[in-house]
């Protein structure tokens, strides 16, 4: 390494350091704190040069890395070794990874809270498998997908709180009333493209949560909808003492009654309802319709020119895509037995498009590896407080650094088409 | 076969087509000439339904094709390799021409198809499971040929394909357009700036200048004209 590259580092770094100071400074800095009357600032600023030496050192150490233009790091030499795993044995590796994952309630050191932790990490990697049917095969960027989890959510409540059915007629209504809801939001959004697609669908899951916040006669408003009924383990329901002549869980499988049991069947639940959603457009994309997803992300005209509809093809895209945040809506509601507005902000859209994203686009495996990073991290880091969410930013921000196409970039970048390699 | 009259095509304000009056018989070669800007691509697009035509009437067969969908337009049997190859280019070699199947029955007859495909270019077979974005220029335009194929065309539209092609692919692929039409019986409307070697392929050949055809003729008669001698052949060259 030269001196002048070295010269060139230290100052980019100190650069570096001025913006983190000038960012940290207002926000790390400053601290209100009410004392008595009023509010007082009580100055930080040990916490703040902290905070600016590390953002100055990982700079320098980011530009000596690209400077040598060597992977010295652990992180994507890790990664890359796992794409080239993935692509020879992808199959031992995704039987090993169910397998994990089905015995996983009775390992020994899982306690209810690896239990929550883990249906979350579930849920969010079903909605980024819905979205990659969107996103990564169809290439419609989606900023609204929590719309659809919000809708599949209401119309479980609605459906199941209004004539009281069982979970497993109210599911695939709310799969169903979901994927109209896509095709309602496909129609406006058939000739965009891009990011006016993404203002559009960004807009979208906004007025979805607006109407929920607003239409209080029949969603509840702000309040939410209470009481959701929990699912039962085919008819027979998780309750400490059932009602007279009925048969609950444990009883009925001669069990002591302990509420794990209605956390391992949830945790059973999504991740069958995952798996399915996986199933599903693994076996799509090898049909013409899933085809012609893949094709209409590459080039829309050529599409055209080949007879490929592409109304239908983007409207089948933003359905099923939206069936399956519906599905995960609905278990959603089930599980927490209560759903608000609050629950659908756009940050959770923004979550779910950073899995599809981190993950590599198109990449079912990159989605389960980007979901546990990202909310692994985050619930690691939940004794911070609201600081966890820097280690959220922070776990992107790495990713994006040295993967720049997500963790798992199956799929080559687009070479264009005079690309050639001759 | 196919009968263009007096059609017009716009970009928003633009007149790109001022009334353009064209035939292609069954069986044909017909070539299209013309420098760059001079509309012959839109033509082609307004023939596939991707642009629409403002006015004038396009005839295939006897039915009126000018309103409709693209995907409807090829159904009935015309189809088009558009300009720059438009290659799916992380999709498979293979993918790329069962896309093309598309339309045809959604690939019932793939199997036959696809053999017929790659004996016409050995070298796609050879790659099948290559990503499309990784092939050459000419075998990019290999591939956007046989795609159309797939779709069982009765008219195949092809849109400058010596575009950015190595001086001797371009000439394997005008053999190969040859076979296509001689052998497979499917007619051809060929779109070139190549006017040589276009006119030289084409039973009959247009020119087309801002929008308008301006002269006709047999291909060969097209060869000897002054005015294209000077204006398309040798003085492009010396220019």
């Amino acid at each position: 390494m030269e001196k002048k590259d070295i010269i060139q580092s230290v100052k980019d770094s100190l650069f570096t350091g001025i913006i983190a100071l000038a960012l940290f400074g207002p926000i790390v800095g400053l601290r209100t704190a009410s004392k008595g009357e009023g509010l007082f600032i009580t100055p930080q600023w040990g916490l703040v040069f902290i905070l600016v030496g590390l953002c100055i050192l990982g700079r320098f150490l980011i530009n000596l890395n690209s400077a040598r233009k060597t992977e010295f790091t652990f992180f994507s030499k890790f990664t890359s070794k796992l794409s080239s795993i993935t692509e020879e044995k992808a199959k031992h590796l995704a039987i090993t990874a169910i397998l994990f994952a089905v015995v996983f309630p009775f390992l020994p050191f899982t306690d209810r809270y690896f239990m929550d932790v883990a249906i979350m990490i579930l849920t969010y990697i079903m909605l980024g498998w819905g979205l990659n049917i969107v996103v990564g095969l169809a290439g419609l960027l989606d900023l609204g997908y929590v719309a659809f989890y919000a809708v599949g959510a209401y119309s479980y409540a609605l459906i199941a709180t209004t004539f009281g059915w069982s979970f497993w007629i109210c599911l695939p209504l709310a799969g169903i009333f979901a994927a109209f809801f896509g095709i309602l939001l496909g129609f406006p959004v058939l000739r965009l493209r891009g990011d006016y697609l993404a203002i559009v669908t960004l807009g979208f899951g906004e007025i979805i949560r607006i109407v929920l916040i607003n239409w209080y006669e029949v969603t509840n408003g702000p309040d939410g909808i209470t009481g959701i009924p929990r699912p039962s383990f085919f008819g027979l329901p998780f309750k400490r003492s059932p009602d007279e002549g009925e048969a609950s869980f444990h009883t009925f499988f001669n069990l002591e009654y302990s509420t794990m049991h209605r956390i391992i069947f949830l945790y059973y639940l999504i991740l069958v309802l995952a798996l399915i959603t996986n199933y599903f457009t693994l076996k799509i994309r090898k049909l013409p319709v899933g085809r012609a997803w893949e094709a209409l992300r590459e080039d829309e005209i050529a599409c055209k020119s080949l007879g490929v509809n592409p109304t239908n093809t983007k409207l089948t895209a933003f359905a099923i895509g939206a069936m399956f945040g519906g599905f995960a809506g609905s278990f959603f509601a089930t599980r927490q037995a209560f759903i608000s507005p609050e629950s659908f902000t756009f940050i959770e859209s923004a979550i779910i498009v950073a899995i599809v994203v981190l993950g590599g686009m198109g990449s079912q495996t990159g989605v389960v590896l980007a979901s546990i990073f990202l909310i692994g991290i985050t619930e690691m880091f939940r004794d911070l407080e609201q600081f966890r969410m820097i280690a959220f930013g922070g776990a992107m921000v790495l990713i994006m650094v040295f993967k720049p196409k997500g963790i798992l970039a199956n799929r080559k970048p687009t070479i264009f088409m005079h690309g050639d390699k001759k | 076969m196919l009968k263009i009259s007096n059609v017009e095509t716009f970009y928003g304000k633009i007149q790109a087509l001022r009334g353009v009056d064209l035939d292609v018989n069954q069986g044909e070669i017909v070539s299209l000439i013309g420098s760059n800007g001079a509309g012959k691509s839109t033509l082609l697009m307004t023939i596939s339904g991707v642009n629409k035509a403002k006015r004038g009437n396009i005839v295939f067969n006897g039915e009126n094709i000018e309103n409709r969908e693209p995907h409807k337009i090829v159904d009935l049997g015309i189809c088009q390799v558009p300009e720059g190859r438009r290659i799916f280019s992380r999709l498979t070699v293979e993918e790329n021409l069962r896309l093309g199947a598309h339309a045809n029955e959604k690939g019932k007859y793939f199997e036959t198809d696809i053999k017929e495909v790659y004996d016409l270019f050995p070298v796609l077979s050879d790659r099948k499971t290559q990503r499309g974005g990784t092939l050459s220029g000419g075998e990019q335009q290999m591939l956007a040929i046989g795609r159309a194929l797939m779709s069982k065309p009765k008219v195949l539209l092809l849109d400058e394909p010596s575009l950015g092609i190595a001086p001797k692919l371009v000439n394997q692929i005008f053999i190969s357009i040859k076979n296509i039409n001689k052998e497979k019986n499917v007619t051809i409307f060929l779109v070139e700036q190549n006017a040589k070697k276009a006119l030289e392929l084409a039973d009959r050949a247009y020119v087309l200048v801002n929008g308008k055809v301006t002269i006709k003729g047999s291909g060969q008669e097209l060869l000897k004209n002054k005015d294209i001698q000077a204006a398309y052949l040798e003085g492009g060259a010396k220019n």
